[in-house]
């Protein structure tokens, strides 16, 4: 019996990584490293429009620094500071994302043709992560409606899936990340069509830096971040739900819902309170992350089972 | 041999994380979440004293050095200093005071209650840590207390491993390390225990 089928594969991966470090950087771990890796700004994007209704002036923005330097991105590393500093590993061109599945016109898309198809506008988001800090976020991007529409659902077609990309030489894929890739996720549809739903490609008016999911991702701002998956790939519209990644990993920590909701904890940690970035006294966290709109998808299910 | 320097370098040297952590705060190098960043980092502190004041006896167990039982006890004080600013961090800045929200954490999280636990744990040791407890309390007495340490060695390791979404590498190794320092002292626990049985 060859080893590979003893032995899980994240074991495997771990005990690799164990080797590696040797007792030597045994030493270097109790220095953590805080380091913030250089801002860099990318190209501008042409023609986007910012959209008054979703302008949040009431709310500070986050800075630029702020949201490429504190990312979740496990493909390029689990540290907060990993994503920036490993940002240039991604490569975002060429790129393919493949719609599939449930659709009268399936496509594979390249970058440039979506920059060229889709009207970009600026919205302000609220992001709010799971683990209990939130961001505000100008994002450039077009309703995943309107992408959907393009191919033609039918009437099959009761969920999205996502999946994010796989690259060999991306940190976390070769190394540990505690999960496995690709990273997949999942919306059903009237979620994935609520006119709230973002297709991103851009930050500040400026190209999606890699590593906020680079060079499309999505934006579902009244779901915890980690349903909006990062450098998308493939959509596949079908008719039962999908798996996705955290859900996968750890049911009773992460749902598949994974709607913000201040009433059902995290087993770890509260969710009732955030840290705005930049702020220091926790705020409250509202439900539906304050975009109550969306409401009306969930009408007579129990939130506290399906979160 | 006498070590004169020993112990002040000791503790010059579990000094130093302070003011790397307050240059690194006042630079604004400790990220987009410095509360986050500094809880992290006190957090790692006390628990990398804690490994290191477990490690005093197995050193002298295996290597069959002496010199790191002198500088126990101060490894032990800062170990309890780091979490009271860990802890202090927490209630203090991260939690804003809000008394209900923390004792609801506490209840309800099994990964704040572990390092709640752990620092109630080293309560007692920092206290009675001085030679006037030990005379006080007997020695034996007095030593039968300390192996609370033992526990909150166990404890710190589950509070640290669940501090993270995904098991951490850093993490993973940590536990080790902790899990074999007790395991040098269960060893020898059993061979000195063996070794009366035969002379006696």
């Amino acid at each position: 019996m060859r080893p590979s089928v003893m032995t899980p594969k994240s074991l495997y991966l771990l005990r690799r990584e164990f080797l590696k470090l040797g007792a030597g950087s045994a030493l270097a771990l109790s220095l953590p490293a805080f380091a913030r890796a250089k801002v860099e700004h990318g190209p501008k994007l042409a023609g986007v429009t910012p959209n008054p209704k979703f302008a949040l002036s009431d709310e500070k923005r986050n800075s630029f620094e702020d949201i490429t330097t504190y990312n979740n991105f496990y493909e390029l590393g689990t540290d907060k500071s990993d994503p920036s500093e490993n940002a240039a590993k991604l490569q975002t061109s060429p790129w393919t994302l493949s719609v599939e599945g449930e659709v009268a016109k399936p496509r594979k898309w390249d970058m440039a043709d979506i920059l060229k198809s889709f009207p970009i506008e600026e919205r302000v988001y609220r992001l709010r992560c799971v683990e209990a800090w939130s961001m505000v976020i100008p994002w450039d991007g077009f309703p995943l409606a309107d992408f959907l529409k393009k191919h033609e659902p039918t009437s099959r077609a009761k969920y999205v899936a996502f999946e994010s990309v796989v690259q060999p030489q991306l940190p976390g894929i070769k190394g540990f990340a505690g999960i496995p890739f690709p990273y997949v996720e999942g919306l059903r549809i009237d979620e994935a069509v609520h006119p709230l739903s973002l297709l991103v490609v851009g930050l500040y008016g400026e190209t999606l830096p890699n590593q906020d999911g680079a060079p499309i991702r999505l934006i579902v701002p009244w779901k915890y971040g980690f349903k909006s998956a990062k450098s998308l790939v493939r959509i596949r519209l079908q008719e039962t739900q999908p798996p996705t990644t955290w859900s996968q990993y750890a049911p009773n920590e992460y749902g598949f819902y994974a709607n913000v909701n201040p009433d059902v904890d995290h087993p770890r940690w509260s969710q009732s309170k955030e840290r705005r970035i930049g702020e220091v006294l926790r705020r409250k966290t509202l439900p539906f992350n304050g975009y109550t709109e969306v409401a009306s998808l969930y009408a007579g299910m129990d939130l506290r089972k399906f979160y | 041999m006498k070590k004169g320097w020993l112990v002040p370098a000791a503790f010059a040297a579990c000094c130093l994380p302070l003011p790397w952590l307050a240059l690194q705060l006042a630079r604004g190098e400790l990220g987009a979440n410095p509360i986050e960043a500094l809880l992290d980092a006190l957090g790692y502190t006390a628990f990398t004293l804690l490994a290191l004041t477990l490690a005093c006896t197995p050193a002298q167990i295996v290597l069959k050095w002496n010199w790191p039982i002198r500088i126990r006890k101060l490894l032990g004080d800062f170990c309890f200093f780091y979490a009271c600013l860990h802890l202090l961090t927490y209630v203090v800045i991260d939690q804003g005071l809000d008394l209900a929200g923390i004792a609801n954490d506490v209840v309800k999280h099994k990964f704040i209650f572990l390092g709640m636990a752990t620092w109630l744990l080293l309560l007692p040791l920092a206290v009675t840590s001085t030679r006037g407890w030990q005379r006080r309390l007997s020695y034996r007495r007095w030593k039968r207390l300390h192996r609370l340490v033992y526990l909150a060695g166990g404890l710190a390791s589950f509070h640290f491993l669940l501090r993270f979404k995904t098991p951490r590498l850093e993490t993973v190794l940590w536990m080790t390390v902790i899990a074999v320092l007790l395991i040098v002292r269960a060893v020898e626990a059993v061979r000195r225990r063996s070794r009366m049985i035969e002379s006696s």
